[in-house]
C-alpha cells in the first residue's frame, strides 16, 4: 500500500532540461521509479538530451500525452509558484515543490488556488516523497532507504534522512516518507500526512520530525490523541522530534510573529504538546530508531 | 531584511499611508535644520536602530539620562538631543546588553494624540493569508497584550483572490471603538497599509503606536517594516535600503556568500546543510556538554567554493575550538563538500581539530578525497558520533591549553 506514491505512481519533472531537473529525474529512473517525461518551455517537441524521453511546453499536453499523475517541480524560485499554478490548472493529482526560497505571497496566492482543486502539494522547499522500492520523487539519497513499516513525515529534509538511516539500520525500514518543507506557507500540512498514515495498513508506526516555530505539531499532536490513541483507534506507535531546542530566540524587529504563535512555538512547548498526547519523543536526533525500537517492544 | 523607521516612512507614504513630516539627520547640525523645516512648536527627535524599546531604552554613556526617543520644543533643543544621541550606544529590551550605535536621527513634527492603537500585518502560518491585527492596547508591548488579554487583539485575514474590502477595515476600527471621521480615516490607512504589505513584498508591518489624533485623522507614529528576503529579487530599489551597520560582520559577510549563518557564543563551528539538521546538531552538541559557535545551513546547492567561504567564516571566530561537518546529501553532493573541505583546509591551514561526518548522495567519493587527501580529519560515522567526537576534541584542547599554560 504505502502513501500517495506506489510502482504505479508516473512521474513528469517541470523544469526538465535544467541541471536540477536532469540529476534528480535520472536518479529517480535509477531508483527504478517510473518518470515519463516533463517540461521546459521553449523546448516542446525536442527528447531529452540525456535521459530519451519527451519534452512538452506545458504541463497539460505533457499529462495528455504521457499519463503522468505525479509532477516535480525543479523550476528557480522566481518562476516556481507560476509552475505549481500551471500544474494546479492541469489538474495535476499530485505536485511536488523541491524549490527553496519561493517568495511567501506568492505561496499565499498558491495556497488559495489548491482551495477546491483535484491537486495535492508538497512542499515547497522540501526533499520530495519516497515509497522505497517503488517510486522516488525528489532529492533524497535513495540507496538509505529499506521498504518497511515505518511512515516517516518531516519539515527538515536532511533530518528525514536521519530517521530513514537510523530506522533501516534498526531493520524496521519505511512505508513512506514525506518532506513536508520548511516554508510558512505550503502544501499538505502534518496533519494530512498522518492522516493518510493513519489509513494505510503497512505503516506500523510513525516518526514525526518538528521544528520551532508555528503551530501545526502542537495540531498535529491533537489530531493525533484524537484520532490515534485510545480504544477503537489505531495506536500505532509515534515518535517525535523537534529541532531547535538550543537556538537562540530570533532577532525581530516587531513582535507580531510571537503574538501568533502566543509562545507555543518553542521546542520545548512543542515536544510537551507531543508526550502529553502520547507520542514517544527521542531526546537526540540520533535516537530516533532507538526510540521507535523501544516504542513498539512496549 | 528589516529598514529603519525613516526609510519605513517614507515608502508608506507613497502608497498613502498616513505619517507625520519628518526628516533623517545625521548630525546635530542637521537635526537643527530639519526642525526648522517642521511647523513646530513640538518637534520629537528619534535614535534611528534596528530595534523596538527606544524610547523606554538608555544610553551607556549616560545610563541615568533620557531614553532614544526626545521631545524638543524648538530647534535649538532637537540639536542638544541629536547630539546626544549620534555616536553613542542605545540599549534596549530589543537589542541585547551590548546595544545598538545611532548613527543617525529622524525629527519628526509633533502632534496632538487623543487615542494610542496597535495595526501589524503579517503573514499568518495558519490561515496561510496575510493577517492584519489591530489592538486597542497601543504603545505596549503586544506579547504581553496578547498573553494576558488575547481578547484585545482583533484579527481579519485577507483572501488573496478577492483582496482587501471595505468590511474589513470597518470591523476592525468599530471593534476599536474608533467613531465618526475616525472610521473612515482607519479604513483608508488599513486599505494603504495592505497595498504596500503586497506590493513591497513585506514579511512584517508594524504600527505602534497607531494614533487617532484630536482632530480625527489617524497617523503612524512608530513603523517596523521588514521584507521577504526572499522576494528582494525583485525590488532592487529596496537593497540600497539596507544597513550594514546593523548587522554582525560575520552574518554580513556569510549573507554576501549565499550562506545562512547566525553567530553564536559557543566553541564548536558548525557547517551542516539543511537548516533542521544544522538545528539538531546545534542541539546534540549541547546535549554531550559543550556549545555551538554558529548556525550554519551551508544550503542545498552547495559547491566548493561555497564549503571554503563557510571554513573562512567559521574560523573567523576565535572562540571556535572545533569544527564539525555534518552534511547528509540529499541535494547536496558529499564529494563537492569534499573537495570543498580539503581546498579550505589547504588555503586556510586550519589550526582546530576537524570533525567530519558525510553521508547521503556520492557517500563513498566524498570519503574517498577526504581520505587521499592526507588532512588531518577526525571521521566520524554519524550523527551522534561525530558529535560526541568534537565535544572530546573540544575538551582535549582545553587540556593541552591548560598544560602549555602550567
Amino acid at each position: 500500500m504505502a502513501i500517495l506514491v506506489d510502482k504505479n505512481t508516473r512521474v513528469m519533472t517541470q523544469g526538465f532540461t535544467g541541471a536540477q531537473g536532469t540529476f534528480h529525474a535520472s536518479q529517480g529512473i535509477a531508483y527504478g521509479s517510473t518518470y515519463v517525461g516533463g517540461v521546459t518551455p521553449g523546448k516542446g517537441g525536442t527528447m531529452h538530451p540525456t535521459l530519451n524521453l519527451p519534452v512538452f511546453n506545458t504541463v497539460a499536453e505533457c499529462k495528455e500525452a504521457t499519463g503522468a499523475n505525479a509532477s516535480v517541480i525543479y523550476v528557480p524560485a522566481a518562476f516556481a509558484a507560476d509552475s505549481i499554478l500551471e500544474a494546479i490548472d492541469a489538474e495535476m493529482p499530485l505536485i511536488i515543490c523541491i524549490t527553496e526560497g519561493i517568495p511567501v505571497l506568492d505561496m499565499v496566492k498558491v495556497k488559495r488556488a489548491l482551495d477546491g482543486s483535484s491537486s495535492l502539494l508538497i512542499g515547497p522547499n522540501c526533499p520530495g516523497v519516497i515509497t522505497p522500492d517503488a517510486c522516488k520523487i525528489g532529492i533524497m539519497p535513495g540507496h538509505i532507504h529499506r521498504r518497511g513499516s515505518v511512515g516517516i513525515v518531516s519539515r527538515s529534509g536532511t533530518l528525514t534522512y536521519e530517521a530513514v538511516a537510523q530506522t533501516t539500520a534498526a531493520g524496521l525500514g519505511q512505508s513512506s516518507c514525506v518532506g513536508i518543507g520548511g516554508d510558512p506557507v505550503k502544501g499538505m500540512d502534518f496533519i494530512d500526512v498522518l492522516e493518510l498514515f493513519l489509513a494505510d495498513d503497512e505503516t506500523k508506526s510513525i516518526i514525526m520530525i518538528g521544528e520551532i516555530g508555528g503551530q501545526s505539531e502542537i495540531q498535529a499532536a491533537e489530531f493525533l490523541k484524537s484520532e490515534n490513541f485510545g480504544p477503537g483507534k489505531p495506536n500505532k506507535p509515534v515518535v517525535g522530534f523537534i529541532a531547535g531546542a538550543t537556538a537562540p530566540p530570533g532577532r525581530r524587529m516587531g513582535h507580531a510573529g510571537a503574538v501568533i504563535s502566543g509562545g507555543k512555538d518553542t521546542a520545548a512547548a512543542k515536544m510537551a504538546a507531543m508526550a502529553e498526547a502520547g507520542i514517544h519523543i527521542a531526546d537526540t536526533p540520533a535516537s530516533l530508531g532507538s526510540t521507535m525500537v523501544k516504542a513498539l517492544a512496549k | 531584511m528589516n529598514i529603519h523607521e525613516y526609510q519605513a516612512k517614507e515608502l508608506l507614504r507613497r502608497y498613502g499611508v498616513a505619517v507625520l513630516e519628518g526628516h533623517v539627520a545625521w548630525n546635530a547640525d542637521e537635526a537643527e535644520a530639519a526642525a526648522k523645516k517642521l511647523p513646530g512648536p513640538i518637534y520629537v527627535v528619534k535614535s534611528q536602530i534596528h530595534a523596538g524599546g527606544r524610547g523606554a531604552g538608555r544610553f551607556t554613556n549616560d545610563p541615568n539620562g533620557k531614553g532614544g526617543v526626545r521631545l524638543a520644543k524648538s530647534p535649538e533643543e532637537a540639536k542638544a538631543a541629536a547630539a546626544a544621541m549620534i555616536g553613542s550606544t542605545l540599549v534596549t529590551k530589543q537589542t541585547g546588553p551590548e546595544g545598538k550605535v545611532v548613527s543617525r536621527v529622524y525629527v519628526e513634527a509633533g502632534c496632538d494624540i487623543a487615542r494610542e492603537l496597535y495595526l501589524s500585518l503579517l503573514v499568518d502560518r495558519d490561515s496561510s493569508r496575510v493577517l492584519i491585527m489591530a489592538s486597542t492596547e497601543g504603545g505596549m508591548e503586544i506579547e504581553e497584550v496578547a498573553e494576558h488579554h488575547p481578547e484585545k487583539i482583533l484579527k481579519v485575514a485577507i483572501d488573496p483572490a478577492s483582496g482587501i474590502s471595505g468590511f474589513h477595515g470597518r470591523k476592525l476600527a468599530f471593534g476599536l471603538g474608533l467613531e465618526g471621521k475616525q472610521v473612515s480615516s482607519f479604513v483608508k490607512f488599513v486599505d494603504a497599509m495592505y497595498k504596500a504589505f503586497l506590493e513591497l513584498d513585506c514579511a512584517i508591518v508594524e504600527i505602534n503606536p497607531l494614533v487617532v489624533t484630536k482632530g480625527g485623522d489617524v497617523v503612524a507614529l512608530d513603523a517596523k517594516v521588514s521584507f521577504d528576503d526572499s522576494a528582494l529579487f525583485r525590488h532592487k530599489d529596496l537593497e540600497a535600503l539596507r544597513d550594514d551597520s546593523e548587522m554582525d560582520p560575520k552574518e554580513l559577510d556569510a549573507t554576501n556568500n549565499d550562506l545562512n549563518y547566525v553567530a553564536l557564543d559557543g566553541e564548536i563551528g558548525c557547517m551542516v546543510n539543511g537548516a533542521g539538521l544544522a538545528m539538531a546538531t546545534m542541539d546534540i552538541i549541547k546535549l554531550y556538554g559543550s556549545s555551538p559557535a554558529n548556525f550554519l545551513d551551508v544550503g542545498g546547492t552547495a559547491d566548493s567554493a561555497r564549503v571554503t567561504q563557510a571554513f573562512r567564516i567559521i574560523t573567523s571566530d576565535v572562540n571556535v575550538k572545533a569544527i564539525l561537518v555534518n552534511i547528509f546529501g540529499g541535494i547536496a553532493k558529499c564529494d563537492m563538500i569534499a573537495t570543498g573541505i580539503v581546498e579550505a583546509s589547504k588555503n586556510l591551514s586550519l589550526k582546530v581539530p576537524l570533525v567530519v561526518r558525510l553521508e547521503g548522495t556520492n557517500v563513498e567519493l566524498g570519503k574517498k578525497i577526504l581520505a587521499e587527501s592526507g588532512l588531518a580529519i577526525i571521521a566520524a560515522d554519524n550523527l551522534a558520533d561525530a558529535a560526541q567526537k568534537a565535544v572530546a576534541a573540544v575538551k582535549s584542547e582545553h587540556a593541552s591549553g591548560m598544560t602549555k599554560g602550567a
